[in-house]
């Protein structure tokens, strides 16, 4: 991996680059609010009228992008937080559609949605649980670990579907209310979820020692190890709250999406790891938050616009995505010159 | 099968006493595999007293897709990497081949196989390129490619379609049919298992003994020193990963084999490829292991699913049980790889 051109190239780079370089690293929140009105520019040239009609800004359009992305950034969030101690989380999928599956099926056979949600919530994070152990005690890749968590999970799910045949899923009304809804003819309600969730990311990230300690296992575990910080506590913690927030993210798609499939989030994962990378977080440990992810969750909805507009089917829309992850990797590395692995 | 072990075992032997412990070590484990597979034949056997061949045959057959995922998979880990896009290329690989053939005439499926294998070496070297050039780590490379190469099956087949040469088919089907060997014996050998075990040979017996094999080795152990010791490890890098596509084109194709068309989602290949290779002794952090081992543990975690149907498990639970038998087994191997990185 060590090339004979990298000691002149990153020389080269120092030099260019060094206020791109700043740039990203410190507010990465301009350049992809720049990025992401020039996305919404581009649609509107695309297709006139989508965006700002004849009679001034198109807010249905405006509120739909918004309601779509709740889910989708929720879910970044639990990719934000696993990815700043350098692991990730690929079950946040399966653990969506399964807490909405289990609420939905438990709504329908009679318990109060007002008991089936903690429930439902409790089975994410008891996926969170497993998740984290395997990372923190066995100190599995979380990778692999939470690839294998989904599995299981997936598997369990067909279980108990098998023991629900009889029951049709039923989506309590106040989950389709915030899913669905708007106040003031504006608004969407999944923001009454959405705001106290971030708050909370956030909050957690920037003002609490736990977010603290996630940054410092991220840049360098050993470090924080011989520092005093409990590892393996703050890593299984970090997974309950990152299946949680995938639970949350599931309550709150499946009100926007009303129908209760087994597959119902796993289209989300691809883009909760997109705009988590999209949004400044390092996907090797140590620096990012959460805002610029709100943002990246955004930019990738409008670009799912733009690929609708352009008639772009599903495969190639997955192909796309794809190269945007590792494109948007790619250059963090050279921009940063970050290597590891 | 064990004149092809020994054949295998023996081209790692070392002069010096530490190489030589190694050695003993490393075939005592993949000798327990093969005790423990024998175990559960024989446990199969008692669960199940009409156990044959032709249930075996099933077996084999059954086994195919995972055994040659496991063996790319090993390629990928043994020079120091991972390939998650595993079970994506092989979907890719096999909607290509359906496709290609479909239409086509019984003569162009040769022609088909051959693109297929080619296409499998080129999608692989992508993946090693893209690792060697980008200086991400292999395994968020592999993930972008994991839904890349997905989305580019979906571009090939919507939905699942294509076809399949008949004599394609017929090579995985039943028992070898030749005049010379008696019934009595070629009942024994299902072509499956012949295909797997040629296949598997062809490639992996003369590039165990080259240069390039040992310089994977070398890679995957210690890239710093592999790289003062004048290993091309850019080179090494992209050819261990164009030998897992390789591989998952064989596997691919052995998908469209079996079920006569191309299917554009992902089977649950690559937990199962990463949990085989890491039973059959492919250590997670590179550099050890071969793929006997990688093969035996594919039997073993195939065999434990098909006892799990003959116990009349509802195949749900199955599909759980078999969910955290990989997940035991990739804690284990993760415990075990971190033992050896602390002494």
């Amino acid at each position: 991996m060590t090339s004979t051109t990298q000691p002149l190239d990153s020389a080269q780079s120092r030099s260019t680059m060094a206020p791109l370089r700043n740039l990203m690293r410190d507010y990465p929140v301009i350049p992809l609010l720049v990025l992401l009105i020039a996305l919404v520019a581009a649609l509107q040239i695309l297709q006139p009228g989508i965006v700002i009609g004849d009679d001034g800004i198109n807010h249905r359009w405006i509120s739909n992008t918004i309601k779509f992305a709740v889910p989708l950034a929720i879910l970044a969030g639990a990719q934000t937080m696993t990815m700043i101690t350098g692991g990730i989380d690929l079950s946040v999928g399966v653990v969506a559609t399964m807490t909405a599956f289990v609420m939905s099926t438990q709504v329908a056979s009679g318990l109060d949605p007002a008991l089936a949600i903690p429930v439902a919530l409790a089975c994410a994070a008891l996926a969170g649980l497993a998740s984290g152990i395997g990372v923190a005690i066995f100190r599995v890749h979380p990778l692999i670990m939470t690839l294998a968590i989904a599995l299981v999970v997936e598997g369990l799910l067909l279980v108990y579907q098998r023991g629900m045949l009889g029951v049709s899923a039923q989506i309590p009304e106040i989950i389709a209310w915030l899913g669905t809804k708007k106040s003031f003819g504006v608004i969407p309600n999944s923001l009454l979820v959405f705001i106290p969730v971030a708050l909370f990311i956030g909050f957690t990230l920037r003002r609490t020692g736990f977010g603290r300690n996630l940054y410092a296992i991220g840049d360098n575990e050993h470090a924080a190890r011989l520092a005093g910080v409990r590892v393996w506590q703050v890593l299984i913690v970090l997974y309950v709250i990152s299946a949680l927030l995938a639970g949350i993210g599931g309550l709150v798609y499946v009100g926007l999406i009303k129908a209760t499939t087994l597959s119902l989030a796993v289209p989300l994962m691809l883009p909760s790891v997109a705009a988590a990378v999209i949004g400044g977080v390092s996907i090797f440990g140590g620096r990012g938050g959460y805002l610029g992810v709100i943002v990246g969750a955004l930019i990738l909805r409008v670009v799912t616009s733009m690929l609708t507009v352009l008639r772009i089917d599903e495969g190639a829309r997955r192909v796309i995505f794809g190269l945007i992850i590792l494109g948007v990797v790619a250059l963090y590395v050279r921009i940063t010159q970050e290597r590891q692995g | 099968m064990t004149a092809v072990t020994s054949a295998l075992g023996s081209a790692d032997g070392g002069s010096s006493n530490a190489a030589a412990k190694r050695f003993i070590r490393r075939n005592g484990w993949v000798l327990t595999l093969w005790a423990l597979l024998g175990a559960m034949f024989v446990f199969t056997k008692i669960i199940q007293p009409d156990y044959g061949m032709a249930a075996a045959t099933i077996l084999v057959l059954a086994a195919l897709p995972y055994a040659f995922a496991t063996a790319g998979q090993s390629m990928a880990i043994i020079a120091g990497g991972i390939d998650l896009s595993m079970a994506a290329m092989m979907t890719l690989l096999s909607v290509s081949a359906a496709a290609l053939m479909e239409g086509q005439g019984e003569e162009f499926g040769i022609v088909a196989v051959a693109l297929v294998l080619l296409l499998g070496l080129g999608v692989g070297a992508v993946n090693g390129l893209s690792v060697v050039i980008t200086r991400v780590p292999d395994i968020v490379v592999t993930l972008a490619f994991f839904f890349i190469w997905e989305g580019a099956a979906l571009m090939i087949l919507d939905s699942p379609g294509g076809a399949a040469s008949t004599w394609l088919k017929d090579l995985i089907i039943g028992s070898v049919g030749a005049d010379f060997i008696p019934t009595e014996i070629s009942k024994f050998l299902p072509k499956a298992l012949i295909l797997l075990v040629v296949a598997l040979g062809v490639v992996w017996i003369p590039l165990r003994r080259s240069k390039l094999g040992l310089s994977m080795y070398a890679i995957g152990s210690d890239k710093l020193a592999a790289h003062r010791s004048g290993v091309a490890v850019s080179r090494t890098k992209v050819a261990s990963y164009a030998f897992a596509g390789l591989f998952a084109a064989m596997g691919g194709l052995v998908l469209t084999m079996n079920t006569g068309i191309g299917t554009p989602v992902q089977g649950p290949y690559l937990m199962a490829s990463v949990a085989a290779a890491v039973l059959g002794g492919v250590a997670l952090t590179g550099g050890r292991g071969g793929l006997v081992g990688p093969i035996v543990a594919v039997f073993i975690l195939r065999l434990a699913r098909q006892d799990l149907t003959l116990m009349s498990v509802d195949p749900n639970v199955a599909q759980v049980v078999e969910g955290l038998i990989m997940v035991a087994v990739v804690l284990v191997g993760a415990t075990v790889a971190l033992r050896g990185r602390r002494s």
